[in-house]
């Protein structure tokens, strides 16, 4: 299915690219107001319509898509640093107590939904788009984790791991230059699919106040901004909701092509 | 157990960091200090953060969730109110999703590589791509605002009749339900596809079976363990999910206690629907471990 893997990722680079272009240009100034052109429908000089504040929709989707990919990227790297550690470590000492420490830990995080650990962070901090990160970030700790731990486990078993540890390599060695290699392309596959989960999750929390806060421009905000309006200019709600829509759909293909591309083995049974 | 125990003491020492305190964010700025401190002994802050806790968790063993700040009812009382919109919502979404995605999953999988296999997959694929309140909005535009065939946001209550109840948590519901949906195809499809290539299909094929008879007699039984599983994670998006569903609608339930409280800075109704999600979360999770042995009679002398 090299189909996914293009149509994947030719979504995805639209939306970067829309986000790194923002830097230096926008149609408009994303957050200049014009009231007099508020709530203009799609037209030739407001290519997505404008707002009740008369700001132009697609400015502020590219402006918002560097919130929304800056939150789910750093999130990830949040996930990855610490839980890619942690499963090395736990599958290295398989069976011992840090395993079953690290483990049990793990299941207590997704106890939590991301959701929740985002209300209770917003309780302690306030809202805000650092303590969406963060809570996103910790929810994606445990399926690294895991997923790590998974394939390290197997590839324990291995005669070219055997070779290393008879050459005097320590666990941690072994695990550095030997076993994440072997894992990278399933870290990459979960990564992309924790990124767009991400930008689920951070839209979410932007919509019910918990994310960015203005004037940060947010494709979840956008959102929460229309849905008053939504029976006079249901473009507003109907924008940002197709930009969310079509860069997690890039995502998520382009996750599935990865998967098939990087391991012919797994073609058989795609989720 | 010891995960919830565990579960508890992260959720109070987490809230209880808080800055701010409830007393004086109660009375305002201009409080007398002995006003602050007998209202603080009132509701129980005075006393060490530790003590604070047992009292906290034993009332929660005994069912007595402490007394509101804000509102000085029994917090017990208020979340026992909201769990009547917040849990039939879930059931609600969760029975839904699963008559949808039950039929769509065996019917993909049994169509495999076929036009209507194709059509299933790319529609769950837009359904896991579709943020539920954002679906949420759209269908209160098209049923609510343009159909008027159901009310846009708040809740009636049970006491207008079971039926009327349903009908307010309806549209709710099906944007609660429409990801878990998608997931949970895509889950049933594949673990059929996986069963199907098993040795015992082709066996109840050999003795006669048509291969419809074989799927529904062997195939969907032995396919439901890792579809039980999702099912068991899922709920814990789920009731995220009715958290964010509940703004949409503008329906009383948990989370928008939650948001109430916390703006409010009533820190024992947020520790103690928190609790009560993580307590569910785990909950559901054994239920569905026991489950398992009920589909799989091999699992049960493990367990």
């Amino acid at each position: 299915m090299r189909r996914n893997l293009i149509i994947g990722g030719l979504l995805t680079a639209v939306f970067v690219l829309a986000a790194l272009i923002s830097f230096v240009w926008t149609p408009f100034d994303h957050a200049a107001l014009d009231i007099p052109n508020k709530l203009k429908t799609p037209n030739g000089t407001n290519l997505l319509g404008t707002d009740h504040f008369g700001r132009d929709i697609l400015s502020m989707i590219m402006v918002g898509a560097r919130t929304s990919i800056a939150v789910a990227l750093v999130a990830v790297g949040i996930g990855m640093g610490l839980g890619i550690p942690l499963g090395l470590w736990a599958a290295a000492r398989s069976g011992s107590w840090i395993d079953e420490l690290i483990m049990r830990g793990n299941d207590l995080v997704f106890a939590f939904p991301s959701l929740v650990i985002a209300i209770l962070i917003t309780a302690i901090f306030g809202a805000g788009a650092v303590n969406a990160i963060i809570a996103i970030g910790i929810f994606n700790i445990p399926v690294f984790a895991r997923i790590t731990r998974g394939g390290a486990l197997s590839l324990w078993q291995r005669e070219f791991i055997l070779a290393a540890r008879v050459a005097g390599k320590s666990a941690a060695r072994i695990s550095v230059e030997h076993i994440l290699p072997n894992v990278t392309n399933l870290l990459i596959v979960q990564g992309t699919i924790q990124f767009s989960l991400g930008i689920l999750a951070e839209a979410g929390l932007s919509y019910v106040g918990l994310g960015a806060q203005p004037p940060t421009p947010s494709w979840g905000r956008m959102l929460a901004d229309a849905q008053t309006l939504v029976s006079i200019s249901p473009h507003m709600a109907l924008m940002p909701g197709l930009a969310i829509i079509l860069t997690v759909l890039g995502l998520n293909l382009m996750g599935d092509g990865l998967r098939d591309y990087l391991d012919p083995r797994l073609r058989v049974a795609r989720l | 157990m010891i995960s919830l125990t565990v579960a508890s003491l992260v959720i109070f020492f987490v809230v209880e960091v808080a800055p701010g305190d409830p007393a004086s964010f109660m009375l305002g700025v201009n409080a007398q200090p002995d006003t602050l401190a007998a209202l603080r002994s009132e509701l129980g802050l005075d006393v060490p953060k530790i003590q604070r806790y047992f009292v906290w968790v034993g009332g929660l063993l005994s069912g007595d969730f402490g007394t509101s700040y804000t509102y000085r009812t029994p917090v017990s009382e208020m979340i026992a109110a909201r769990m009547w919109v917040s849990l039939p919502l879930a059931l609600y979404a969760l029975a839904l999703s699963t008559l949808i995605a039950f039929p769509a999953g065996i019917y993909a999988a049994s169509r495999r590589g076929e036009a209507g296999d194709i059509g299933v997959m790319g529609a769950t694929q837009l359904g896991v791509a579709v943020p539920n309140f954002w679906f949420a909005m759209m269908l209160v535009l098209i049923f609510a605002i343009n159909l008027r065939w159901f009310a846009a946001g708040g809740f009636v209550g049970w006491d207008e009749g079971f039926w009327a109840g349903m009908h307010a948590l309806t549209l709710p519901a099906i944007a609660l339900a429409l990801p878990q949906a998608a997931i949970l195809a895509r889950v049933m499809r594949s673990s059929l596809l996986d069963v199907l290539g098993e040795d015992f299909m082709r066996t109840a094929r050999a003795k006669g079976l048509s291969a419809r008879q074989a799927l529904w007699r062997h195939g969907l039984r032995n396919a439901l363990i890792p579809v039980l599983t999702i099912i068991g994670l899922q709920f814990s998006f789920l009731l995220a999910g009715s958290i964010i569903i509940e703004q949409v609608f503008y329906l009383p339930g948990l989370g928008r206690l939650v948001f109430q409280s916390i703006s409010a800075r009533d820190l024992i109704v947020v520790e103690s629907v928190v609790m009560l999600l993580v307590f569910s979360v785990i909950i559901v999770n054994f239920v569905v471990d026991l489950a398992y042995a009920a589909v799989d009679p091999r699992l049960r002398s493990r367990t």
